[in-house]
């Protein structure tokens, strides 16, 4: 399941929850702006070893569903939600991954 | 239901044993310690099917408390004086969450100097964290309490966490006669608990997240008006108590001889005890007081308190508390709702039995005196001629 | 106002001081539903050997009254080394004081196989209290006594009820 962007951003006194408990799986805005740097994909370097996806903390690299699992470059960068960690760079074993400096 | 001869510690574990607890978690501390030793044995025994965890601090006790809440089961835990200061951080993670833990507190002095005697200085010093508290005169109520906290703190108009306080030693640790009731009447009073409140892998939640200035009060508005609903929901509750147990509970106050009472002394736990065998010998001499015993302290039972001193002229607060620079705090509270009720009478304040000191029925009788006689002085330390 | 019949035992840790409290009350308190005890020991760090008190408080009403006994109907003095000049101040006026004695160790052991002697002095002073019979101390031990331990002391209680005057 992936999460998606909500539209209402705060709540009013109608409808703020009893508790600091809410339903899951949204964000209330992007946070790409936090980037310094991104990882860029080289898809024919890419084995579609997945690495990438497993070990994103943020689950901001996702499977490509309309292609072949497993095949080159087979995964999608979302750059609203990256932050330029680069675990995935780190974690990527052929080195299809590289962290350039984010355009300023 | 069974007729036993317990302290007050072994009450409410019996209490909390008939209210089915999923998790308990629990670090050991003078005068609290029986009640989780007797938790541990039960589990060990099979007589309790509960998860015990062992932790390795009052923090951690109630933060495991919290989580394991979070999932939406019943939860225990248990301490006293720089044991709950100890976990006072998580008092109010417990509350804001919203999450019905309930908590025993064995009423114990707080350092310096070091004492492990009964006073009422941790819990009282803790009134503001958003904790229903309730106090405890004997061990029946002890254990009566334990299943009262949770179907009133799990009530969905509350939800929220319970203290039950107990004086140490003279509670705790006092041995007096008890009716343990049956398993199967305790699950007649006390249901399930259910929550929305809780993860679900079917509908998942974020629990716990921050809310800034745009929001933040808005939480704690509904905090306060969750702890209110406690109004409704105990009467309703002891009702309920009533029918299946036999035993009637009074509600937030428990008023003795306060009806035509010109001087009446507002206390809360064991001591009030006392006062009503003084109250007795003094009314056979002719003289009209009462004793108004504050059985729980939040939500602050202004309006019934207001109501049982429809007839008095002169009022003492006996606490076993000082907030340092001030007065007691249970006094502070007392004297909020009579000038907000603008009630005409003079309101004094009795500091007594602090680090575990006796409260005697002579002390009782000085307090009486100086009720009729008046005092240019509000506040009294018993026995220190101050 | 009912009396309050007032009770300071006094031993060493170890010696069962509190344990007898607790079967006193326990004995008296479930015996009728108009029996109320309390029973409670001197607070504190405790060891063995350090000397400790304990109080059995017994009434026909509700016992309100949770402050420590200043004054007692009896004192009970399960060794003879706390038997000293600050005792006499425990006692009313009219009060009785019971000294475990030589006569009372030798049942002891000789019932118990030990010279634990706090039931023997427990069933003596109910000789004393006209509240009190054989059968309700029993009912005492099978209420607070571990079961291994019950009939031994069950026995030890009804040779004192026979042999008080003996032992006093």
């Amino acid at each position: 399941m992936k999460p998606y962007i909500r539209e209402q951003k705060t709540f009013d006194q109608e409808t703020c929850p009893q508790f600091p408990t809410f339903e899951a799986g949204y964000l209330v805005g992007g946070n790409g702006d936090w980037r310094s740097y991104r990882p860029v994909l080289d898809t024919e370097a890419c084995v579609g070893c997945l690495n990438c996806y497993l070990y994103c903390p943020d689950g901001a690299i996702a499977p490509d569903e309309a292609a072949e699992v497993g095949s080159r470059g087979a995964v999608l960068i979302d750059y609203d939600f990256c932050k330029g960690c680069g675990i995935c760079a780190k974690q990527c074993k052929v080195g299809a991954l590289t962290m350039e400096e984010e355009p300023r | 239901m069974s007729t036993e001869f317990l302290s007050g510690d072994e009450a409410f574990a019996e209490g909390v044993r008939l209210a089915r607890p999923d998790v308990i978690s629990a670090y050991p501390i003078t005068p609290q310690t029986v009640v989780v030793e007797r938790l541990s044995e039960m589990v060990a025994d099979g007589s309790l099917d509960a998860t015990y965890l062992h932790v390795e601090s009052e923090h951690s006790a109630l933060s495991a408390a919290i989580g394991a809440s979070t999932t939406g089961v019943r939860t225990f835990t248990a301490t006293s004086s720089q044991g709950l200061l100890y976990m006072a951080e998580g008092l109010t993670y417990a509350s804001g969450g919203g999450f019905p833990i309930v908590m025993m507190n064995a009423n114990r002095s707080t350092a310096l100097p070091w004492n492990i005697y009964g006073d009422q200085r941790d819990a009282l010093s803790l009134l503001d964290h958003g904790w229903i508290q309730a106090y405890a005169v004997d061990a029946q109520e002890a254990l009566d309490l334990a299943l009262m906290a949770y179907r009133i703190a799990e009530d969905e108009r509350v939800m929220t966490p319970f203290m039950v306080n107990l004086d140490g030693f003279a509670l705790t640790h006092t041995y007096e006669t008890v009716e343990v009731p049956t398993q199967e009447d305790a699950d007649r009073f006390l249901p399930p608990y259910q929550t929305t409140n809780r993860f679900d892998l079917e509908h998942p939640v974020s629990i716990g997240f921050s809310a800034g200035p745009d929001t933040n009060d808005i939480f704690k508005y509904r905090e306060h008006e969750r702890m209110m609903q406690v109004f409704d929901v105990l009467p309703q509750a002891e009702e309920e108590f009533a029918e299946v147990f036999g035993r009637r509970y009074p509600g937030v106050v428990d008023p003795y001889r306060c009806d035509d009472a010109e001087f009446v002394i507002i206390t809360l736990g064991t001591v009030a005890g006392l006062v009503h065998d003084v109250v007795d010998r003094l009314r056979e001499a002719g003289t009209k007081v009462g004793c108004l015993r504050l059985r729980y302290l939040r939500p602050f039972p202004t309006e019934a308190l207001v109501e049982a001193l429809d007839d008095a002229k002169a009022v003492a607060v006996l606490e076993k508390d000082i907030s340092f620079g001030h007065t007691g705090t249970v006094f502070a509270d007392v004297s909020t709702a009579l000038q907000g009720a603008h009630l005409d009478l003079e309101a004094y304040n009795f500091i007594g039995g602090l680090g575990g000191r006796d409260i005697n029925a002579a002390d009782i009788e000085t307090i009486f005196t100086t009720l009729q006689r008046g005092d240019t002085d509000t506040l009294h330390f018993l026995g220190m001629g101050a | 106002m009912a009396t309050t019949q007032k009770i300071i035992w006094l031993g060493r840790g170890g010696q069962g001081a509190f344990s007898a409290a607790k079967l006193l009350g326990a004995a008296y308190a479930l015996g009728a539903p108009d029996h109320h005890a309390l029973a409670f020991p001197s607070f504190g760090p405790e060891r063995r050997g350090a000397p400790v008190r304990a109080y059995t408080k017994l009434s026909d009403a509700p016992i309100n009254d949770r402050s420590s006994i200043v004054q007692a109907d009896f004192v009970v003095c399960l060794d003879e080394t706390l038997n000293d000049a600050g005792v006499a101040d425990l006692l009313k006026p009219e009060g009785e004081f019971l000294l475990v004695n030589e006569r009372i160790t030798d049942l002891a052991r000789e019932v118990l196989g030990r010279e634990i002697v706090n039931t023997a002095l427990l069933a003596l002073l109910a000789t004393r209290l006209t509240s009190l019979d054989c059968s309700d101390l029993e009912r005492g031990i099978e209420a607070t006594m571990n079961e291994r331990i019950r009939p031994k002391n069950i026995e030890l209680v009804r040779r004192v009820f026979a042999q008080k005057d003996e032992l006093l």
